[in-house]
């Protein structure tokens, strides 16, 4: 038996690779359900209630759907050329930290119409900074980018710590290490009353439907492409291909940058050091469910929100724990990976 | 100043060396293993995460200590061999599944370990490993006390060093792992199946890998908390790269490692006027990211590392 590359991969096979890894996903996190003593179907049953049950939880699902949607784009944005951009928590929390900070200050001195697109664009441009050293790091030294930004996560945390047990902890936190809160009339409009929803979901969706366009309908979108397909036979068709990496980690890490701008903005209005279970690292999930497609990520972020937030509901009715959701997550990404070898690749004897 | 120099001068100093050396260099030969057969397995992080639950688990449960490392040595394997049927039969993007491996163990670990035990405010606590005072050795005044009264997988880990290195460099196997990471077609050609050496590789690597992180819960610590491994994985793939892929370079980068945190360790509570403690933690990571600086230039990497290994498609 041998793989052989296909010379074109049919249309239904590339839509139901996704739909084929998640279902081996959910059998054999079924195993693990059943281990921890309940029974899956209905494991997965309550999960889905607990995602879509009520109003309540159908609006914390798309509330958790925002920032998927967003460190899911960053990723895809990066990994489309081969940048290896693992760094989308950390971008998150300084993303995250500028807004805060500036929602803290700001307010008093600008009108919420400006204060709000100030806040995000400071998210963005600090996410997009501190992606940029490691990819000048790579372009310049050759040093591995998946290395330096994973450990720039680290660092960027004990940096978020700091500053929120020195420069900007809140004094009214009662000694608690919290950041100082963004000012109420500059927080995100919310989208739906009575719920934690904002319109951070539709700032998310529109950055999908622009990466789209940009992808499949500019130079740029070609380059960035190329770039990630065949280095050597992109820059000796003339696209340089330094300038296009540091342009495509500029908006990858914005993205990131600007995920941790709206969760805080819209949504918790102070940084804390849980302000993000994971969403850099969902994200790199996300991407990889939709094939790098920008528009299938708005689609998989859905489908990780509502095993999040299914999975926290289940686990309190049946007393599955709730790392189950991590555990579906992860073999998603290995099974994603397998299926779409086989969109690419067939088995001959 | 005299004081943050009189850290060094103190036995503890370098006791604490080999201590937080000991998981690095476990980690640090096992990603060297892997690279070397041309397979960088980023799932290092993980399976750390993996081997400090499992063999605290198995001490917990009534198993001897050297049980628990065994265990924990085993699962490691495994989860190297799935990363291994993923990137070396099936060729998959060494990077994001090494990434996946690592979700995978670290979730599959919290999961397990939640399980097993219900929530409590102070994780339960195992009898771990004592310090082992070599006879002789030990009682020289203040090396004694410094270098030679470590536990046990302590100096099993300056001994895997060692037998790596031999290995490597002197056996007929370890030449077959070299010349796969260099050239995998040669190998081919001299009737050697390279698919087979990756797998092996990846496994033993990843069983060490996992002893790495069997440490910290068996001797460093006595019980197991999530997020407990903190980047030493990440730390121990910067350390390939500093020691330009050289077992004996990888563990005296995994000493030089350990007394940066170390001293710095002991600097904060000499250090006055209010630097945050946070500067200090963030010293280790930020020295990982200069050594890859300083060295990706000069190091020599191996030729096939991360090319995927096809029969019949170069």
């Amino acid at each position: 038996m041998r793989l052989e590359r296909r010379t074109e991969t049919p249309l239904a096979l590339a839509l139901s690779a996704p739909l084929i890894a998640v279902a081996i996903a959910l059998a054999l996190s079924g195993v693990l359900i059943a281990i921890a003593g309940a029974n899956p179907l209905q494991a997965y049953y309550e999960m889905l209630k607990g995602a879509f049950g009520s109003r309540l939880s159908i609006s914390e699902t798309l509330t958790r759907t925002t920032p998927l949607v967003l460190t899911g784009l960053a990723a895809a944005v990066a990994f489309r050329s081969r940048l290896w951009n693992i760094g989308g928590e950390g971008q998150f929390y300084v993303g995250a930290l500028c807004a805060a900070w500036l929602g803290h200050s700001i307010a008093a001195v600008l009108p919420p119409v400006l204060a709000i697109p100030v806040m995000m664009i400071a998210g963005m441009i600090a996410g997009a900074l501190l992606l940029l050293g490691p990819v000048i790091l790579r372009i310049r030294f050759g040093v591995d980018e998946v290395v330096t930004t994973l450990l720039l996560n680290f660092i960027v945390l004990l940096f978020v710590s700091m500053m929120i047990e020195g420069p900007l902890k809140d004094p009214l936190a009662f000694g608690w290490p919290q950041s100082v809160a963004v000012s109420n009339d500059v927080m995100l409009p919310k989208l739906l009353s009575r719920s934690r929803l904002h319109i951070g979901l539709l700032i998310a969706i529109a950055a999908a439907i622009i990466i789209y366009v940009v992808q499949s309908r500019t130079v740029f979108g070609v380059k960035s492409r190329a770039a990630g397909l065949n280095a050597a036979a992109a820059s000796f068709a003339g696209v340089s291909l330094g300038s296009t990496l540091l342009v495509v980690a500029c908006i990858s890490g914005a993205l990131a940058g600007l995920a941790g701008a709206i969760e805080v903005t819209g949504l918790k209005g102070y940084v804390t050091l849980d302000l993000s279970p994971g969403y850099g690292y969902s994200g790199i999930v996300v991407a990889m469910l939709a094939g790098l497609n920008p528009l299938g990520v708005v689609a998989t972020a859905l489908f990780v929100a509502i095993v999040f937030v299914g999975a926290d509901s289940m686990s309190r009715a049946m007393g599955v724990p709730s790392f189950i959701a991590d555990v579906i997550v992860s073999i998603s990404l290995l099974t994603m990976l397998v299926c779409l070898l086989f969109t690419t690749y067939r088995v001959r004897r | 100043m005299m004081e943050a120099l009189d850290i060094f001068t103190t036995a503890s100093l370098w006791d604490a060396v080999l201590r937080i050396a000991t998981p690095l260099i476990f980690g640090t030969l096992g990603a060297l293993i892997c690279e070397r057969s041309g397979v960088l397995n980023l799932g290092i992080e993980g399976i750390l995460t993996l081997g400090a639950m499992v063999a605290w688990m198995t001490v917990y449960q009534g198993g001897d200590l050297w049980t628990g490392l065994a265990v924990a040595a085993f699962c490691g394997g495994m989860f190297g061999l799935l990363h291994a049927f993923l990137t070396v039969p099936l060729g998959l993007s060494q990077h994001v599944t090494g990434l996946g491996i690592t979700l995978f163990a670290s979730s599959l670990t919290y999961f397990v370990y939640r399980l097993s035990l219900p929530v409590s405010s102070s994780p339960p606590t195992i009898e771990p490993f004592q310090p082992l005072a070599i006879p002789g050795l030990s009682d020289i005044p203040f090396l004694g006390e410094a270098l030679f009264s470590q536990t046990a997988p302590t100096y099993l880990a300056i001994l895997a060093a060692a037998i790596t290195a031999w290995v490597l460099a002197k056996t007929p196997l370890g030449l077959a792992v070299r010349m796969t990471g260099e050239n995998p077609h040669a190998v081919e050609a001299q009737g050697l199946n390279p698919i087979r050496i990756r797998i092996g590789a990846i496994v033993v690597g990843s069983a060490l890998m996992a002893l790495g992180g069997a440490f910290l819960t068996t001797a460093t610590f006595n019980s197991f908390f999530p997020t407990m491994v903190q980047g030493r994985g990440w730390v121990c793939i910067a350390l390939v790269v500093f020691a330009s892929w050289q077992p004996g370079k990888a563990l005296l980068g995994a000493l030089l490692f350990a007394l940066f945190d170390a001293y710095q360790l002991r600097l904060q509570h000499v250090v006055e006027g209010g630097v945050p403690y946070q500067l200090f933690l963030m010293v280790p990571y930020v020295l990982s990211i200069v050594a890859l600086i300083v060295m990706s230039r000069r190091a020599r990497v191996p030729n096939a590392l991360m090319a995927p290994y096809r029969r019949g498609e170069r």
